[in-house]
């Protein structure tokens, strides 16, 4: 075939259902895709090949045995923070390099039994911390637009290999914006759902409050088809909402007439790049042309949600990892009593940005400093949850930017991780109220690089807040560009 | 931005701080951590301009009451493979060095 891993997840369903390709044609192609441009993407960690064939195979049988499962011999990335069963999952750890996982995350199960094939394990920011994927102790993955620009993170591996094709869709974690902001980087579609809408359990923790899976996709309508295997309630995660599951394709179609959608001058924040806010500005204005109605609304805390989502990150992070004492998995450094072999094997195995937050976090929970942080933080979030609701009452989704800038340089925050953080700014209040949010093009820089919205829509509102994304992009056509990576190899 | 939160910003001891979190840290780590850490508490101190008086905290975006549910043993299926993962392992059980003495 030649093409194959160039379709989305609905196109190639199309395909398999009609008997014009086979699964086997879909490995093969997505395997000679990573083969031509990872080498310079670098977002793989884990191919699992001979696996992959072989269950590409048995899927074609089974079809031709009757078997029409939603996602039979397709094959799916995962960000290497989701255990999948015999494979490693490392979460971008040095620490955690010998281990392999010894059941499957619910997320994966789901997938798996839609038929899915977990065809490779995707680079990440350790432990979901950091925001450009530079902070891996595998590699450093690189912008399929500009291989000189980072990825975008925690995600970046997954939003990198959708948008170099040489994954058809890929599951991604969001604690901060981490599925969002490198889907806006690369140029493909992010969507992190409510906080509570898809089951964590298998997902590595990092942040337990602010922790969700979601997905990196090449349209919104993949997204919709994802999140209809994903979500749901699991007995083994009690934060999994027992809501019920929506049919999130069916209400696509759906016109915008009567839709409202709220803009909050707070997200155009100081030093937002002009590309940027133009390219935002031209999607509100294509809004208008579709029917919807834009509102003025106000999220008069947001310049707090960075302090906020920091304290309460870290926090968390620090007795989150707290796991990883070299005990009973983990490449184990020697020491004379368990107190040293756990400060020995944390100060080998973690990077410095994980060693920087799990200091940040012992210290604003530690004696004396809780109340002034931790607590303070803890109550700053419940205004920003307020100011929310108040927006959310007079409109049904919020558009935002994701990032105030298109990807940067590798290396160019390295030294400074506050410049880091205060880029997370529109995407951290999203985890810190629990609302869904999606990241899809609408425009490229100067530079020629990718730009993303952000629509917010209130806990819970996941129907709509993707029947609104895909409104746009079924009249937009950004997100059918692709970068030169194939052109130039 | 000098208020309290500020001095205690200046006063972190990294050191104390990261045994609390059982990390050994180098000379460099902890000169380097200790002027981010400054930088970065000196921002959060923005959070004390809030008058959060009478304000109940967040501990979880959407909170969900006790959840209830059966207390059943499940079968985990696997469970022959943990030991793999264990750094030092004997007779299928982890291998650790003596804690009491």
């Amino acid at each position: 075939m030649g093409d194959l891993h160039t379709y989305t997840l609905a196109g190639l369903q199309g395909m398999l259902a009609d008997g014009r390709c086979s699964s086997v044609d879909i490995v093969n192609d997505v395997l000679a895709s990573i083969d031509r441009t990872d080498g310079r993407v670098q977002a793989y960690v884990d191919i699992d090949r001979e696996t992959a064939l072989a269950e590409a195979a048995a899927s074609d049988k089974m079809r031709a045995e009757g078997d029409s499962r939603m996602l039979l011999g397709i094959p799916l990335g995962v960000k290497d923070i989701l255990n999948v069963e015999g494979q490693p999952c490392s979460c971008g750890s040095k620490l955690l390099k010998p281990y392999r996982s010894v059941y499957d995350a619910t997320s994966v199960a789901k997938l798996k039994a839609e038929g899915a094939i977990m065809l490779g394990r995707l680079n990440m920011d350790e432990f979901g911390m950091g925001s450009t994927t530079e902070n891996s102790s595998d590699q450093v993955t690189r912008n399929p637009w500009d291989v000189g620009k980072v990825p975008g993170g925690s995600s970046g591996g997954s939003a990198a290999a959708v948008a170099a094709d040489s994954a058809i869709a890929a599951l991604g974690s969001d604690t901060g914006g981490s599925i969002r902001q490198p889907a806006s980087f690369c140029g493909c579609v992010g969507f992190k759902p409510s906080y509570g809408r898809v089951s964590r359990f298998g997902l590595t923790a990092y942040a337990s409050s602010l922790d969700q899976v979601g997905t990196l996709t090449k349209d919104v309508r993949d997204a919709a088809i994802l999140l209809e295997i994903l979500a749901g309630h699991d007995h083994r995660d009690s934060t999994a909402l027992e809501t019920p599951v929506e049919d999130y394709s069916a209400v696509l179609e759906q016109d915008l007439n009567g839709v409202r959608i709220g803009l909050a001058k707070d997200f155009f924040v100081e030093g937002i790049h002009a590309d940027v806010s133009e390219a935002v500005n031209k999607a509100v204005e294509h809004y208008q042309s579709l029917g919807a109605e834009i509102v003025d609304v106000s999220i008069p805390h947001l310049k707090y949600a960075i302090a906020t989502y920091y304290v309460i990150a870290t926090a968390e992070a620090s007795t989150n990892l707290a796991r990883y004492d070299g005990i009973r998995y983990g490449d184990r450094k020697d020491g004379d009593n368990p107190i040293a072999i756990s400060c020995a094997t944390r100060a080998a195995g973690f990077g410095t940005e994980v060693k920087r937050r799990i200091i940040l976090g012992t210290y604003v929970l530690s004696s004396g400093y809780y109340d002034a942080y931790y607590l303070r933080a803890q109550k700053v979030r419940s205004l920003l949850r307020h100011d929310f609701e108040q927006a959310f009452a007079s409109c049904d989704a919020m558009l935002t930017p994701v990032a105030p800038t298109p990807a940067y340089p590798i290396g160019s925050v390295l030294s400074d991780p506050l410049e880091m953080y205060l880029g997370d700014i529109c995407t951290v209040p999203a985890n810190l109220a629990g609302l869904c949010g999606l990241s899809q093009p609408c425009g490229f820089s100067a530079e020629g690089l990718p730009i993303g919205m952000q629509l917010l829509g209130p806990a819970g509102g996941e129907a709509s807040l993707l029947r609104i994304g895909y409104q746009y992009e079924q009249s937009t056509e950004w997100h059918l560009r692709k970068p030169e990576l194939e052109v130039s190899a | 931005m000098t208020g309290q939160y500020r001095e205690n910003a200046e006063g972190v001891d990294v050191r104390y701080v990261a045994n609390l979190a059982r990390l050994d840290l180098t000379d460099e780590e902890v000169e380097l951590f200790q002027g981010q850490l400054e930088n970065i508490l000196g921002y959060v101190e923005q959070l004390q301009e809030l008058n959060v008086d009478g304000i109940e905290p967040t501990a979880h975006a959407i909170s969900v009451d006790n959840v209830f549910r059966r207390d059943e043993a499940l079968l985990f299926e696997g469970a022959e493979n943990i030991p793999k993962n264990f750094p030092a392992e004997n007779q299928q059980l982890v291998s650790v060095p003596k804690i009491i003495e």
